[in-house]
């Protein structure tokens, strides 16, 4: 079984991308339910939970964003090295 | 048409759809990945727009409202009112001699219009089976999540009057 170095640098990308993606999609869950959950604490008349949540959800977005732009530099590598090839 | 054609080695179909699966899967995956991005971005400018409504909110000021007489209806009575614009429907119930309670008459699970059951002393609503206290409006059962909005009463000599919601 060849090691992950070894892999051709597209299953590498694939596999860097399938990682990000996996951990977008859980961040992204997760802000599905805070902003049902501050939603539904704003319609109970409890206003003091929509600023951590917006912070929250702010950092979520942030590493998302992070991930997204680890991915485009990957796939770029991977265009690159096998545009050389 | 063969004379049309530019020589090549792989056939015309090869030619047209030159993207194989592998390339394909791809740009699939980047392309989901940006989706996610975007709902992201989507969920935080959810949040940011709860963030701007409870900043913005104001206190609603309610109008003082004569809602029923003592003595109108008997213990165990209802008395149907809309409180504190034409458009909210509430239910006032007589719980005691000199007790009366009053909520919104929407169920906060879907706003379809609640009842009061004597025979086990509670709110219901008949659409999904929300039953909600008499005594302070908490859910005892179903699907809403949120208590009835309460109508504080007051009595004032002979009238019972509407002052204040309690969300």
């Amino acid at each position: 079984m060849p090691s992950p170095v070894e892999l051709p640098p597209k299953t590498r990308g694939l596999t860097a991308i399938a990682g990000a993606m996996s951990l977008i999609a859980v961040l992204v869950i997760v802000q599905i339910w805070l902003l049902s959950a501050a939603l539904e604490l704003f319609l109970a008349g409890n206003r003091h939970t929509a600023l951590p949540a917006a912070v929250f959800s702010g950092v979520m977005f942030l590493i998302c964003l992070g991930l997204y732009l680890f991915v485009d530099r990957v796939d770029s590598e991977v265009r690159r090295s096998a545009d050389e090839r | 048409m063969n004379w049309l054609r530019r020589a090549s080695s792989e056939p015309l179909w090869k030619e047209e759809f030159s993207v194989s699966t592998a390339e394909e899967r791809y740009v699939t995956r980047r392309q989901l990945t940006k989706f996610l991005v975007l709902t992201s971005l989507g969920m935080f400018v959810g949040n940011i727009w709860i963030l701007v409504r409870s900043i913005f909110y104001k206190t609603p000021s309610y109008p003082q409202q004569p809602v029923a007489r003592l003595g109108e209806i008997p213990v165990g009575g209802v008395k149907l009112f809309t409180y504190p614009t034409k458009e909210d429907q509430c239910i006032m119930v007589r719980t005691g001699e000199n007790e009366y309670v009053s909520y919104s008459q929407k169920c906060t699970h879907l706003s379809c219009a609640v009842y009061y059951s004597q025979a086990s002393n509670r709110l219901e609503c008949p659409c999904h089976r929300g039953f909600f206290s008499i005594k302070d409006g908490a859910v005892l059962q179903g699907p809403p999540s949120r208590p009835l909005p309460r109508i504080l009463l007051e009595t004032r000599g002979e009238q019972v009057v509407a002052v204040d919601v309690k969300a």
